[in-house]
């Protein structure tokens, strides 16, 4: 019996020859093929689009596209069953059932249009506030956000109040750049990465080019991240320290490099306002201010002429420490004394910090010597000349390769505006800005810093059937550039840049609809959303939110939220709660453009732009939300989208203004082939044929830089210079990085009562605490509010890769990948918890709780417990069967998520956000944990309502894509 | 291993088949069956009854069942083609020794070269059926000496048990019919416990293979699996059945199987008449019943190697 | 059919790095794609919008953690058919449906003779052939047999299409025959390893062993620069003595 082994019998070749079946090895895959820019989530690559007897084939990355070099991610790959996904909607719908039941009727196109136009027109004659129009994964924030400027409302922001405006504002008020997609390391040259809170990120598939690059060169990855996945799976270290701690951690860096005297002096004096004199004057009005000339300038004191200086002049040799008595007699010291003071201390010392994080003094000090070694013993030299913003030659680029990228684990927390400025400190420190091997700028950026935009909607800028003026977003300086009324009170619906959150460069989109239904600080008429599924995964407190939406006057009967509008291509839980739905198009089926005035998709090296262009036709009554705002706009008059005649100024739509619209003389929505003749790049005439032309160039359009211009780009003349031309910077600018900043004290300033705008009461003691103009650390708020021996543990979420938000459950591939969410312990704590692998729980916060199943591993911190995003779904939505998985077992974490903090001792409830910039503090979430009785087991909670659905199209028992492709293969 | 309905049919069903045809053969050769044209056409008929009813409900396993006839193309190298031509060869010799019996109620001479070559054919069929099982590696339960021995010895015990009951109606369930099943049995019951011993022993040892190349870094756990609802391949293969309710069945099969049939036996050594059949009804119904359980079991206690990637412990 | 060549042409597969593979799933849905409309149309989907979806996939991503405490770690696996020099998946195959090429050695199921007894998947150790219930026959990495000599793509497309779509470079194709092929090299260079070589599949598709990490286990505790020995002051004091002095220079 030894010999009962499979026979792996082999046959002489000739005796085989002519057996095996013929087959067409060459199957012509498509009858053509598009190329255009994907959709299935916001890092914007370039696709080709494979189409066969009409139908989609196949997509795959395009090679010359400057996002993705060919690549493409497991969502962009799967997406034929987006574009083909049984939710999507097929007409204009106008609601019949009440609110959240998800009953509606079909209407026409021009019953929507009509409705939606009477409805904006009569609020914009009358009180333009009472339209709040927020925008979620927007795309064309260029054109959503200049329409509502037309409008007049000031109650417009995209979702960056959620999402990251901790990251663009730190980095924005820092050193002009940003971390999230406005930069990126140097994957070419670097040669120690750290990765803080990173799990996926915008710039999906180049951070994934990027890991290859450097794992292939065998540089240093290193992650920074309660939770090992992903990417912290293939890094070389892992440190998993507690959340919200980074701060301490980096502060602990950074008090390592100084003390042991391993910062880049030079770089610092060059390029930073570390030399800048700040005014020492405990109790006065200029305390804490630069010291300045006649003519505003800063002052240093040169070393070399012993005198106070134009602290921005080229050549100096500037004191860096010292007490300096100024002319005028008052004294100052330079700005860098207070930051290595503070740093210096025993508070940001490897032990103090070990204690807060969990990493070791050890490791900390291990990690800054390592980066000290890196920074200052292994720099890149590259052979490229360059001169810079002094007309200085340099015959060498050379650059400390130490790169940083963070992104939501550190932008999520209400200490995250803090954290992510002592990243940069710590970046600065060690010379490692936009050098080769450090983080570079992608055009337009760098900025002013910061940039010189300032928000719109005080209550005079306000007015019936007026333009707002100027942009709603921007970059305050001061108090006098707040949104409040004489009154203090926000003038803003999401109470972007009033004291509760001056500096929200985004808005706070995840206040909108609590503080709508609260009437706080007034209420609205009509809520205007595009493309935010805000009654499900993107809101804090989603059951709240819900009943929020739904919530009625008692007196009248009527919503407390009368009217609601919403753009949407898909069935989502957002849909049931609108009063009218104006349905999208898939992102195949559409024009867009991903333009530079926007969120722009340049890499280091090269500016770039992008659009979209129906590959397909829509097959349902669907328009593009673009094109359709266009039609509003013309419909009710807005100055900009009517000609004098009020006729419509683009009535062929979207792809219409792309070309045609002016921001500015000659600068339009894309920069590539301007000029009538497409000779002309940035600036240049609208050219009729622009479209056609980004077409026939694979749908983008690049420009390369020469080598002179690829680094030091905020100090870079020939970079400033070409910034100048294509309207991104100011002439002449020279960009010097702001360590500590003056902004900050004039809030400080007002909160300790100077100036003429001081803040409220209620107030004060937090303007002036969390308004320090150097970074800090300080504990999230959650934790210091909620009693932490009764949840003891932090919960976080992560992005999974192959899933976009909410929209990827509907997509029949990728979730059979993952169909429901599960929550991670550390195998250890579950086990003095009591608990096993696959047991059923209860997480709950001080808000409420939420059942599901967990699941063990060893990489996660002790005191942490995640679950991956936005899995869990409401029965009804997306197309899918009231039983499906993602409703049944998946859960969300929102449920728990507050969106306002516990009252402070005024009474009075700051929203659940970073105290300077409002961003969401999603994951400052405490919760306790305990297993789920035996008869509870099995099934999520809570759960809501079906919702009933307005598709009337059966989901087919059977998918089998690709029959029809089948004959035409053999 | 996932226990398919139609092959636990088919394997049982035109195993006993094959028995009952290799038992009517040989008894005929040794000229112990009863000669009666009848006879043949009960015995032959039930065995072709079984074995074709088999063959066809293995069809239904089949993805393209239309296609069922390629399958006999690659006997160089397959076990499960060498069991379907095997099949239909046996056809022959078994058909043509019907239809002398029936027909031309002869069964000697020439014709008992058919028996035999009938009965080689049935026995190399079902040695066939257990090569399928026995040859692949991947299924270490079923990767050992004693499958093979398992399927003839049970498709000799059940077709014995069949032979009796329809013996029993011509008086030829006795003697050395009665005492050549009592061995088959006890045979049986030996080979069975045999191959469920190699199993455990087998079972227990910690997993040897290289699966993934990790285990060097020490022990693996699947924390994110490629899927979250169960694909093909976990269907198929990930199939399990806890130990303590595999016992159980064991034993049941065991008792209908072995216990209960050669209880009946011994008792039919010392009755007669309508009360032999009888006894042979029951011993049949219990072998059936303990066949399909232990068929079953064949299928639920076999693991399958690639489950060692769904985060299986040992295989 | 089903008897394998004696020898190939061409050994061609993958190899593929789990020291970079960050399981983000590209290749498993690009194989969907590429596939589902491809040899191997239709790869179906069961209950795609409902309860129980699932469906033929020809590469699956497994997430594994191995070992314990500081030692552990998270290795992401991509699994899909090795095009084994001799896998018992074609020999016991009744049909001739499976077979082994040999001009490349990549093995096939011709869906037109396949008969969907499923034998083939239970005699891969690998767990890598798919039964496609809709279509009642099996299903298995094709190496793209219909992609990497297909005269409508550009010539440096003619790759699989995971490889083509993988982010990071984590997978390579080529011949594992020819010794001088970049991925024989690479194979050397990294100590690829063959899965499950006890069982004398002899697989084609090479993996590449996770780097050891360079942490607090591994790294030779390399101290910080202390500080030269202060004279007098405190840390702070010494740091702006240093700072001057290093400006004044
Ligand atoms: N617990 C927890 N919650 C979070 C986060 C977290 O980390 N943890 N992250 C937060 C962050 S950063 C964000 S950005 C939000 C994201 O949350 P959302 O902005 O709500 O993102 P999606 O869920 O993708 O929903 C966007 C909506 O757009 C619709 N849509 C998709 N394609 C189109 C189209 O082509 N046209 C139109 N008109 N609509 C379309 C979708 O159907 C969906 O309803 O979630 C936030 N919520
Ligand atoms: N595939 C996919 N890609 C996406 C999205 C998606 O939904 N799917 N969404 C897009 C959007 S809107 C956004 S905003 C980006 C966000 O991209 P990421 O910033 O990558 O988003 P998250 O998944 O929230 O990852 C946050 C990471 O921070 C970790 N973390 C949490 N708290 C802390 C902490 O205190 N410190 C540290 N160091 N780490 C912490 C978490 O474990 C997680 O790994 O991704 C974008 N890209
Ligand atoms: S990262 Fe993926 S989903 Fe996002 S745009 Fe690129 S290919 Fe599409
Ligand atoms: S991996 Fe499995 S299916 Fe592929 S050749 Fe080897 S044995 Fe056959
Ligand atoms: S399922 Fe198809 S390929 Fe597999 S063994 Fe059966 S006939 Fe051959
Ligand atoms: S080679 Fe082709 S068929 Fe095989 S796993 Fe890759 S994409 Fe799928
Ligand atoms: S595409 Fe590449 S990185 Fe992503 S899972 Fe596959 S092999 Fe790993
Ligand atoms: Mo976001």
């Amino acid at each position: 019996m030894s010999s009962n082994r499979a026979p792996n019998k082999t046959v002489a070749s000739n005796d085989r020859h002519g057996q095996e079946p013929s087959i067409d090895l060459s199957a012509s895959p498509a009858d053509e093929i598009k190329c255009t820019t994907c959709y299935m989530c916001a890092c914007r690559c370039g696709i080709k689009v494979y189409l066969k007897n009409g139908k989609v084939r196949y997509i795959e990355g395009n090679r010359d596209h400057p996002v993705n070099k060919g690549v493409l991610c497991g969502k962009g790959s799967a997406g034929i069953m987006q574009h083909y996904a049984p939710s999507r909607l097929r007409a204009p719908l106008k609601r019949v059932g009440p609110r959240g039941s998800g009953e509606f009727k079909e209407i026409s196109w021009e019953e929507a249009l009509e409705t939606a136009s009477g409805w904006l027109g009569d609020i914009r004659k009358t009180d333009p506030r009472k339209l709040a129009f927020f925008t979620g994964r927007d795309q064309s924030q260029a054109l959503t956000g200049w329409w509502c400027i037309q409008y007049g409302t000031p109650n417009f922001a995209a979702h960056g109040g959620f999402c990251s405006v901790n990251m663009a504002a730190a980095g924005l008020y820092t050193f002009g750049g940003s971390f999230w997609e406005f930069g990126e390391p140097d994957w070419d040259h670097t040669k120690y990465l750290m990765l803080f809170g990173v799990a996926e990120d915008h710039a999906s598939n180049p951070i994934k080019i990027g890991l290859g690059k450097l794992k292939k060169r065998g540089a240093k990855v290193l992650a920074i991240n309660p939770v090992r996945t992903g990417y912290g799976a293939i890094a070389d270290e892992w440190l998993g320290l507690t959340p919200g701690t980074d701060g301490i951690f980096v502060g602990a860096l950074i008090h390592e490099l100084l003390r042991t005297q391993q910062v880049d002096l030079d770089y610092l004096v060059r390029y930073t306002n570390a030399p800048w004199l700040v005014i020492k004057n405990p109790g006065g009005d200029d305390d804490g201010l630069f010291a300045r000339n006649d003519e505003g300038r800063p002052l240093a004191f040169d070393k070399a002429t012993q005198s106070f200086v134009d602290a921005e002049l080229a050549d100096l040799k500037p004191a860096l420490s010292g007490t300096f008595t100024l002319p005028d007699g008052r004294t100052a010291v330079p700005s860098f004394e207070l930051l290595a003071s503070r740093y210096l201390t025993a508070e940001y010392s490897p032990e103090r910090a070990a204690k807060e994080t969990g990493i070791s003094a050890d490791t900390i000090r291990r990690i800054a010597g390592e980066l000290a070694e890196v920074a200052f013993k292994e720099e890149v030299v590259l052979d490229i000349p360059w001169t810079d913003w002094a007309g200085r030659r340099h015959d060498k680029m050379i650059g400390r390769p130490i790169s940083m990228h963070a992104m939501r684990g550190i932008s999520a927390h209400s200490n995250g505006f803090h954290t992510c400025r002592m990243i940069h400190v710590l970046q600065i420190l060690l010379g490692t800005i936009d050098c080769p091997g450090g983080f570079r700028y992608k055009p337009p950026y760098p900025k002013p810093i910061p940039p010189p935009l300032k928000p719109h909607g005080k209550p005079d800028q306000v007015r019936a059937s007026e333009p707002l003026g100027g942009p709603h977003l921007g970059f305050p300086t001061g108090p006098e550039d707040l949104l409040i009324g004489p009154d203090c009170k926000p003038t803003r619906i999401d109470k972007a840049f009033s004291w509760d959150a001056p500096l929200a460069a985004h808005g706070l989109m995840h206040m909108v609809i609590t503080n709508a239904a609260n009437a706080d600080p007034y209420p609205i008429d009509l809520l205007f959303m595009y493309m935010a599924n805000m009654s499900w995964n993107s809101s804090m407190n989603t059951s709240g939110v819900m009943e929020h939406l739904t919530a009625k006057d008692e007196a009248t009967g009527e919503y407390k939220i009368p009217k609601i509008i919403y753009s949407d291509a898909y069935y989502s839980e957002m849909v049931p709660y609108a009063d009218l739905i104006l349905p999208d198009t898939t992102y195949l089926e559409r024009w867009d453009c991903i333009s530079l005035l926007d969120r722009p998709i340049s890499d280091p090296d090269a500016a770039a732009d992008a659009i979209r262009h129906p590959v397909v036709e829509p097959d349902r009554n669907v328009r593009g939300f673009q094109s359709v705002l266009i039609d509003l706009g013309a419909r009710i008059g807005l100055p900009g989208f009517v000609n004098n005649d009020g006729s419509p100024k683009y009535p062929g739509g979207y792809s219409d203004y792309i070309v045609n619209h002016e921001r500015a003389p000659g600068v339009g929505p894309l920069a590539g082939w301007r000029g009538k003749d497409g000779s002309q790049i940035h600036v240049g005439d609208p050219n009729p044929d622009q479209l056609n032309r980004y077409i026939e160039n694979g749908g983008f359009f690049v420009d390369h830089f020469p080598d002179e211009l690829r680094y030091h780009k905020h100090v870079n003349k020939g970079y400033l210079d070409y910034a100048a031309k294509s309207g991104w910077l100011p002439k002449d600018a020279r960009l010097t990085f702001q360590l500590y900043n003056e902004t900050f004290q004039r809030f400080r300033l007002a909160a300790k009562g100077k100036g003429s705008c001081p803040p409220p009461e209620t107030h004060r003691k937090r303007i002036e605490t969390f308004f320090d103009p150097l970074p800090f650390w300080y504990a999230p708020f959650e934790g210091t509010m909620v009693d932490t021996d009764k949840f003891p543990l932090y919960a976080i979420t992560q992005r999974p890769m192959h899933m976009y938000h909410s929209w990827g459950s509907q997509n029949a591939w990728l979730r059979q990948i993952t169909a429901r969410n599960r929550l991670y312990i550390h195998t250890g704590r579950a086990l003095e918890l009591g608990l096993k692998d696959d047991d059923w729980i209860w997480i709950s916060s001080n808000i409420g709780r939420v059942k599901c199943q967990i699941r063990t591993v060893e990489g996660v911190n002790r005191n942490t417990v995640w679950t991956w995003n936005a899995l869990g779904k409401r029965s009804g939505a997306w197309g899918l069967d009231n039983d499906a998985p993602e409703a049944t077992e998946g859960f969300l974490l929102n449920h728990l998520i507050s969106e306002l903090l516990p009252k402070r001792d005024g009474g009075y409830r700051f929203s659940n956000s970073d105290p300077v910039t409002g961003q969401a503090a999603w994951y400052d979430l405490r919760v306790a944990i305990e297993k789920a009785k035996p008869d509870e087991a099995g099934e999520t909670s809570p759960r809501f309502e079906p919702l009933q659905s307005p598709i009337n199209v059966e989901t087919p028992e059977v998918l089998a894509f690709g029959t029809s492709f089948q004959e035409a293969n053999r | 291993m996932h226990p398919a309905y139609s092959v636990i049919f088919f394997t049982t069903a035109s195993g006993a088949g094959y028995g009952l045809l290799t038992w009517v053969a040989v008894a005929t050769l040794a000229r112990t069956a009863p000669t009666d044209w009848r006879f043949g056409l009960i015995s032959l008929g039930l065995a072709f009854l079984l074995i074709t009813g088999g063959l066809l409900s293995s069809t239904a396993h089949l993805g393209r069942p239309e296609r069922a006839w390629r399958a006999m193309s690659q006997w160089r190298s397959s076990w499960l083609s060498r069991e379907g031509v095997l099949a239909i060869a046996t056809y022959v010799p078994a058909g043509l020794f019907g239809i002398a019996w029936v027909f031309f109620e002869t069964t000697s001479g020439f014709i008992s070269l058919l028996a035999l070559l009938a009965a080689l054919f049935a026995i190399a069929t079902v040695y066939s059926t257990g090569m399928i099982y026995a040859s692949l590696p991947t299924i270490k339960a079923w990767h050992q000496p004693w499958t093979v021995p398992v399927y003839i010895v049970l498709a000799l015990a059940s077709g014995g048990v069949l032979y009796l009951l329809i013996a029993s109606f011509f008086d030829g369930a006795n003697s050395w019919p009665l005492l050549l099943n009592a061995l088959v049995l006890a045979a049986a019951f030996a080979i069975k416990r045999f191959y469920w011993q190699t199993l455990d022993t087998d079972h227990a040892l910690p997993m040897r293979y290289a699966a993934t190349g990790l285990e060097h870094l020490g022990r693996i756990r699947q924390i994110e699996p490629p899927h979250t609802q169960e694909n093909f391949v976990m269907r198929e293969m990930g199939y399990s059945i806890a130990r303590k309710h595999a016992e159980k069945l064991r034993r049941l099969a065991m008792a209908l199987m072995f216990a209960a049939p050669a209880l009946c036996i011994v008792m039919m050594m010392v009755t007669g008449g309508f009360a032999t059949t009888l006894l042979a009804l029951i011993a049949t119904a219990a072998m059936a019943v303990g066949l399909f359980t232990e068929r079953w079991l064949f299928f639920a206690e076999a693991r399958h190697i690639s489950m060692v990637y769904y985060g299986q412990q040992a295989a | 059919m089903t008897c394998l060549p004696e020898t190939t042409n061409k050994k061609l597969g993958l190899v593929i790095d789990l020291d970079i593979c960050v399981g983000c799933q590209a290749c498993a849905t690009s194989c969907k794609e590429w596939n589902t409309g491809g040899y191997s149309a239709p790869l179906s989907d069961i209950d795609p919008y409902g309860a129980d979806p699932h469906g033929a996939w020809l590469n699956r991503i497994h997430g594994y953690e191995v070992g314990e405490g500081d030692a552990s770690r998270t290795v992401h696996f991509p699994r899909s058919c090795l095009h084994c020099e001799t896998p018992a998946c074609v020999t016991v195959c009744p049909t001739g449906a499976s077979y082994k090429r040999e001009e490349d050695g990549i093995v096939l199921v011709n869906p037109d003779t396949c008969i969907g007894c499923k034998l083939c998947s239970w005699a891969c150790p690998y767990g890598a052939r798919e039964y496609d219930s809709n279509h009642g026959v099996m299903k298995k990495c094709t190496l793209c047999v219909d992609r990497i000599y297909n005269e409508h793509l550009e010539e440096r497309d003619r790759i699989p299409a995971c490889v083509r779509a993988c982010p990071t470079g984590a997978r390579h194709y080529g011949d594992l025959g020819d010794p001088d092929s970049d991925v024989s090299k690479l194979v050397a260079e990294r100590q690829g390893y063959d899965l499950m070589p006890e069982l004398g599949y002899k697989p084609t598709n090479k993996y590449l062993p996770p780097r050891p990490r360079r942490d607090g286990t591994t790294a030779t505790n390399q101290p910080a620069v202390e500080q030269p020995a202060p004279a007098t002051g405190t840390t702070i004091e010494n740091f702006f003595a240093w700072a001057d002095k290093m400006l004044s220079t």
